[in-house]
């Protein structure tokens, strides 16, 4: 491609970008400092409310909990799928499988949940007649444990569709050359086989984590709010169910942008580390 | 060094026969060429050897004791893959420590014993170089220094040269024969490269369809191949079908001279083959002389100081054809679709029975 030509898509990305990325970040950031009189930090001062607090927290341990959750089971189903002697229908299967449930959220999903975990669900009156009643023993779909589980629905297969071209690349000959150098199975994973799938799995936690900190439908749905995260605070302060406030709902969307930055941050900065013998001299 | 026994190996995939019924020695400090064409099982049979696949019968002996039933792991072996199988997180020097690593060796002895591979194959300068800082060339040194670095009783070669362009290749299987004989580790080198085969084995195993065909010297492969596919296989050459007459193979209508013909029974099926380099032409001057034979020129193939120069017998309807090596300044006289006179030594072609392969161990 000439450089024209390619100059001209490469604006034309930017020009997206700063319409839809950049300015509504920074009309956001100055929406949460401009009160009536000017300036003003008093909204940036209530992210620290008990309310917006605890929103803030659940919202961490749900991304954290289900992106964990996502990169182990579905590393785990990737690679027994990939595994040398595994059928081939089967990777077709979990593949296809994945890509329709990894985009099965929101109301339908927080739907199914319900009708299978929920107190008159399908599997929670099927256990309760072998005597196993889920919610006596402290379970229930309407808290955080069963955010995550919900969540965990399509974190897995996400991290399934990410995960598994990185693991089909790692070549059958490093595992070979290992082992008859004298590595145990363990021993080729620790020092050869989970560095060099590092960077991807620590891209995919931090899409995974991005993926359930910004998720909404899926919550509101199930818990209709009464589990506060910082998606249902904004949509609240927005729709006005609790005070029609939309520089508290900046000033809470610039606090989730903060925690994002951060987490890209760190993420970054492992990813550097992890994948330092990868750069060009 | 140990000698390795592959005794009475056969493998199938898929209801496929890889294998059939191999049996291979190799002594001490040995270096073995498996040679065949894409497909051949050459590489079956080195995996075979190193424990990544199990045999359907037969055993695999390693200084005498059958190591059959071990894991690759457990066979005390060194093996090159064909290339990019440097662990790429893993500097020059750590991957040729990976295996007194994993061993549990103490990491000064590690380092130590990584610095004299590295030393050996010429490469400590580069030893905190990741793999893609690293020539191909350079890359399989240091597979061959990590292959080495477990002190194995036999060095496995997977056509450790096939992705490397020719000069670098040329240097590295000179350098893989030099570090052979300071080693002295029993080695088998899988290659589809006669001219690699050829120029750093002991023996070379020329296989096909899962068979021997021949082990023998380079030397004696190339001079007095067992059959016809060796013949092909090795050099080149021409093949010519026909009966065998007492001192002649008779080839169409023509009596071609050949005194090994006499080794065969009056009139039995046989294939004659003559290298190139033992045909001698001569521009076409009256009568035959005894032992000759009239041949057109076809076409030549200039190599450099040697021009090749295909022949066919008349009355053939081309399907017989001979190939003559000439000096490039000679070849010049002889030009396509002339009639020249071929000669060649009555004992130079090689005569076998024209019959598939058959086993010869050598």
């Amino acid at each position: 491609m000439k450089a024209p030509v390619a100059w001209l898509f490469i604006g034309a990305f930017l020009a997206v970008c700063a319409t839809f990325l950049v300015a509504p970040t920074a009309m956001l950031a100055i929406q949460a400092v401009t009160g009536e009189d000017g300036f003003t930090l008093a909204y940036i001062e209530t992210l620290g409310q008990y309310r917006y607090r605890v929103a803030f927290e659940h919202s961490l341990y749900l991304s954290l909990a289900s992106a964990t959750a996502g990169v182990v089971a579905g590393g785990l189903v990737a690679f027994a799928v990939l595994k040398p002697g595994a059928p081939a229908w089967l990777r077709s299967l979990v593949t296809s499988f994945s890509a329709v449930a990894a985009n099965f959220a929101g109301v339908p999903l927080a739907f199914a949940f319900i009708s299978t975990l929920g107190t008159l669900g399908l599997l929670t009156m099927l256990l309760k007649r072998i005597g196993l009643d889920l919610y006596d023993m402290g379970f229930s779909l309407f808290s955080i444990t069963g955010l995550t589980l919900t969540y965990s629905y399509f974190q897995i297969p996400l991290m399934v569709i990410i995960i598994t071209p990185a693991i089909a690349a790692l070549r059958p000959s490093w595992r070979e050359a290992a082992e008859i150098l004298g590595a145990t199975p363990g021993q080729y994973w620790r020092h050869v086989g989970l560095p060099v799938l590092a960077p991807s799995l620590i891209a995919a936690w931090i899409l995974l984590f991005g993926n359930a900190f910004s998720a909404y439908a899926t919550a509101y749905a199930l818990t209709s709010g009464n589990i506060g995260l910082v998606t249902t605070e904004i949509s609240a302060v927005l729709s006005g169910n609790v005070a029609a406030d939309p520089q508290i709902g900046a000033a809470l969307s610039v606090g989730m942008i903060v925690v994002m930055v951060t987490v890209l941050a760190i993420s970054t900065a492992m990813t550097r580390r992890a994948s330092r013998w990868t750069a060009r001299s | 060094m140990a000698t390795v026994e592959v005794n009475r190996v056969s493998k199938s995939f898929a209801g496929r026969q890889v294998l059939a019924d191999l049996s291979l020695t190799m002594g001490e400090g040995e270096l073995v060429c498996l040679l065949g064409p894409s497909g051949c099982g050459k590489t079956t049979l080195l995996r075979i050897i190193a424990g990544f696949i199990p045999p359907e019968s037969g055993r695999v002996l390693v200084a005498g004791k059958d190591v059959t039933a071990l894991s690759p792991s457990a066979r005390r072996m060194g093996m090159v893959f064909q290339a990019y199988s440097l662990f790429p997180n893993m500097t020059a020097l750590d991957n040729v420590r990976f295996g007194p690593r994993v061993a549990g060796r103490p990491k000064s002895e590690q380092i130590a014993r990584a610095g004299q591979l590295l030393d050996l194959v010429g490469l400590s300068e580069h030893a905190d170089k990741y793999p893609h800082q690293l020539s191909g060339g350079q890359q399989q040194r240091v597979a061959l220094a990590r292959a080495l670095a477990v002190q194995p009783q036999v060095l496995l070669l997977d056509e450790p040269l096939s992705a490397l362009d020719a000069k670098v290749r040329v240097q590295l299987r000179e350098e893989i024969r030099r570090i052979q004989r300071e080693t002295g580790v029993t080695t088998v080198l899988v290659t589809h490269d006669q001219e690699e085969a050829l120029s750093i084995s002991d023996r070379v195993a020329v296989m096909n369809e899962g068979r021997l065909l021949q082990v023998a010297s380079p030397s004696t492969i190339y001079r007095e191949p067992s059959c016809g596919f060796v013949a092909r296989f090795i050099g080149s050459g021409a093949v010519l079908r026909g009966v065998a007459e007492g001192h002649s193979v008779r080839v169409a209508n023509l009596a071609l001279p050949a005194s090994a013909a006499a080794a065969h029974v009056h009139g039995a099926a046989v294939e004659m083959f003559i290298r190139p380099e033992n045909v001698r032409l001569q521009p076409m001057n009256g009568q035959l002389p005894p032992g000759a034979v009239g041949v057109e020129v076809r076409e030549r193939t200039f190599l450099g100081s040697l021009t090749r120069i295909r022949l066919t017998l008349p009355g053939t309807d081309d399907q017989f054809s001979l190939w003559a090596d000439l000096a490039s300044e000679q070849a010049e006289a002889f030009i396509p679709g002339s009639r020249v006179v071929a000669q060649w030594d009555e004992a130079a072609p090689r005569v076998m029975p024209d019959a598939d392969a058959g086993l010869r161990n050598g």
